[in-house]
């Protein structure tokens, strides 16, 4: 076993990560004393790789997506490392991390309608990151708007870009916050939870958009999403969250064939699949909620809602190592794993 | 955007025409014989008889009604009755004071209270929130006059920074007349001032909250960027109806206003009239003033559409 898995710090990427988060914890003070919300998520983005992060509601999934590029209001304190190529972005100044968000870190937001500003028609939210970033006069931004709602799969761009947002379906709407996100050509697109408010038909082709443009453009994308569907359409990997906290992470393939962690085995038996549930096996639901972080530093968090869960689940928190037998880069946080299948086994030590 | 227009300038219209109705029926339910204050020593029948006949009051309601309404359209609103000087003539004199006077007051507010506004939203829990909210307070909750007396004493009989009263024209000394309408325009502003300021502050936080707000700062752009260009242009929606709405109370503050700084306007003109049971000249007044206030309002729905393209399309004042 090499020092990286026994660490837990992922080691999957080939080539160097163009985003390398390490230990990232955040905490907001509140009127009621200070609230963990993130405590310690590592995780590595290789170029043009696609990360899913899943969890369910209040685990701390956007509070990580936007601490990356220092987002979060003055409340929260960071902590640990996020580097972007080497560059150490936690607590740097304003004025670096404005010359990042938008160029070489850009965000895609869930309700593209009220992410949109509604006085402004589309082509002058899009050209305002090209004149900020790239000094492109008006007229130049507007152009290369044009063109961005093109390659996003806008018909008729250049009527579109004098839209404003209520004139859009909520699909181009995504798509146009989608052209602003990579107007620059971003290194790494954060993608928090982009298909939640749209059709499912509308999100097949979000989907598409964003699995085009890293073929294209190389960049890497780090999707946040509820939605285990999401995940298994798009990501190369998966970072599973639960409060606060990274319990498994593993290849795509990986984790929905052999799931290690309790709750991440509980995620995936509350969600349908196609065949299994027609019909014939209800879902399984998970009993109870997520809790804040802040109580239990010292316990497995997901222990109270655990079928496994004994007395010492609630007196140490499980270190995130390899699975055993250590396949592809898999890693969880858990005491008492989900026996694993015997392909699975006879896999790991062929 | 042709079919909105058409519709607000049609409502506008029938507003006129209704408030012409109410105006034309409350003077001449008011108390009193038009004729017989007129007559004077005189009061025979005959001299009352011949008054009626030569302002027509002799004449059936509805009559009277569409020979007013037809000389007002072009302009004749009557003699006054204490001076034989033509209505149209004292208005030309009067209303570019108080137009002049409202526009000064306006723009000064909203300067003031759109800047302390932002201020208070921005550096939220600040000391310069406190005292923006603080001078809000002191704005709305202090009356005009007082203020106006205060300034007086002050600034103009104790240091003769600013003349305590009178009027030069626009036309004649620009320094002047400006030197004449600054003090009576800020005491005249500061109610609207502060009610700009609450309002551009709570819509501000609004904004500041808002995921495009979010959208924009992810964009990396300054915050100088995001508050005008993103956080304002949205709130601006909500304080351009407070202040269309607050311009009223503007036309009656102007009545008092100009009465203390002595200032030869429309509401000076309006306050003798009332004291002088000058009916032409009342008349007159009042419906200018639903006038301005219709057309004010026809104005400032205009400006929504400008400011909130949603408005523009749908053809729907939300």
């Amino acid at each position: 076993m090499t020092t990286a898995e026994r660490t837990g710090t992922p080691s999957s990427a080939v080539e160097a990560p163009v985003l390398e988060v390490r230990d990232l914890s955040v905490a907001f003070r509140t009127e009621g004393g200070t609230v963990s919300a993130v405590d310690r998520v590592s995780l590595d983005l290789a170029p043009g790789e696609i990360v899913g992060m899943v969890g369910e509601s209040g685990c701390g999934k956007s509070v990580t997506a936007m601490s990356i590029a220092g987002l979060l209001p003055g409340s929260a304190r960071v902590t640990g490392s996020v580097r972007l190529q080497g560059t150490e972005l936690v607590g740097t100044r304003e004025s670096v991390l404005r010359r990042v968000r938008g160029k070489e870190i850009a965000y895609i937001f869930q309700e593209p309608m009220t992410s949109l500003n509604p006085v402004l028609t589309v082509g002058r939210q899009i050209g305002e990151v090209l004149q900020v970033h790239e000094r492109m006069s008006g007229r130049a931004a507007r152009a290369r708007a044009v063109e961005l709602l093109s390659l996003v799969g806008i018909p008729s761009a250049a009527t579109r870009v004098d839209n404003y947002p209520h004139q859009l379906s909520g699909g181009m709407r995504q798509r146009v916050m989608i052209a602003m996100a990579v107007a620059c050509g971003p290194k790494v697109l954060v993608a928090d939870e982009p298909t939640t408010a749209l059709d499912v038909t509308v999100q097949a082709g979000i989907l598409q958009v964003l699995r085009d443009l890293r073929d294209r453009l190389g960049t890497s994308i780090l999707i946040i999403t509820h939605d285990l569907g999401v995940i298994a359409d798009v990501a190369d990997r998966v970072v599973v969250m639960y409060a606060g906290r990274v319990v498994e992470r593993a290849p795509v393939t990986d984790l929905f064939a052999f799931p290690y962690h309790q709750y991440t085995a509980g995620l995936l038996s509350a969600s349908p699949t196609p065949g299994v549930h027609a019909g014939t096996q209800r879902l399984q639901e998970i009993p109870g909620l997520v809790p804040v972080l802040s109580t239990q530093p010292d316990a497995c968090t997901f222990a109270d809602r655990c079928p496994a869960a004994d007395a010492r689940c609630r007196e140490a928190a499980p270190p995130l190592e390899a699975v055993r037998p250590a396949i592809n880069d898999h890693v969880a946080a858990c005491w008492h794993p989900c026996p694993a299948p015997r392909t699975h086994v006879e896999e790991a030590t062929a | 955007m042709a079919r909105y227009l058409i519709t607000r300038a049609w409502q506008s219209a029938l507003t006129l025409l209704l408030s012409t109705i109410v105006v034309f029926l409350g003077v001449r339910a008011l108390p009193g014989d038009p004729a017989l204050a007129l007559a004077g020593e005189d009061r025979s029948p005959e001299a009352l008889e011949a008054i009626r006949h030569h302002y027509g009051l002799d004449q059936p309601l509805p009559l009277q009604f569409v020979r007013y309404v037809g000389r007002a359209a072009q302009g004749d609103f009557g003699e006054s009755i204490r001076t034989g000087i033509p209505v149209s003539s004292m208005l030309t004199t009067a209303l570019p004071v108080t137009v002049e006077l409202a526009i000064l007051a306006i723009l000064l507010a909203a300067a003031l209270g759109v800047g302390a506004g932002v201020l208070a939203a921005v550096r939220r829990g600040h000391p310069a929130e406190w005292l923006a909210n603080g001078l809000a307070l002191v704005g709305l909750s202090v009356p005009h006059f007082w203020l106006a007396l205060l300034a007086i004493l002050y600034l103009s009989v104790a240091t003769g920074l600013f003349p305590a009263s009178g009027f030069v024209p626009l036309l004649d000394n620009p320094v002047d007349n400006l030197h004449h309408l600054i003090l009576p325009a800020v005491i005249l502003g500061t109610g609207l001032a502060a009610i700009i300021m609450r309002q551009t502050r709570s819509a501000m936080l609004d904004s500041l909250s808002s995921d495009y707000v979010r959208t924009a700062k992810a964009k990396g752009l300054r915050p100088r960027a995001v508050i005008t260009h993103h956080a304002l242009r949205n709130s601006l929606i909500v304080v351009v109806t407070i202040v269309g709405l607050q311009l009223g109370g503007l036309i009656s503050g102007a009545v008092v206003t100009e009465q203390i700084f002595g200032l030869p306007g429309f509401g000076k003109m309006t306050i003798d009239a009332v004291f002088q049971r000058d009916y032409p000249v009342i008349q007159a007044v009042v419906l200018l003033t639903a006038t301005a206030y219709i057309v004010i309002n026809f104005l400032v729905d205009l400006l929504y559409s400008v400011i909130d393209p949603r408005i523009r399309v749908t053809g729907d004042p939300a």
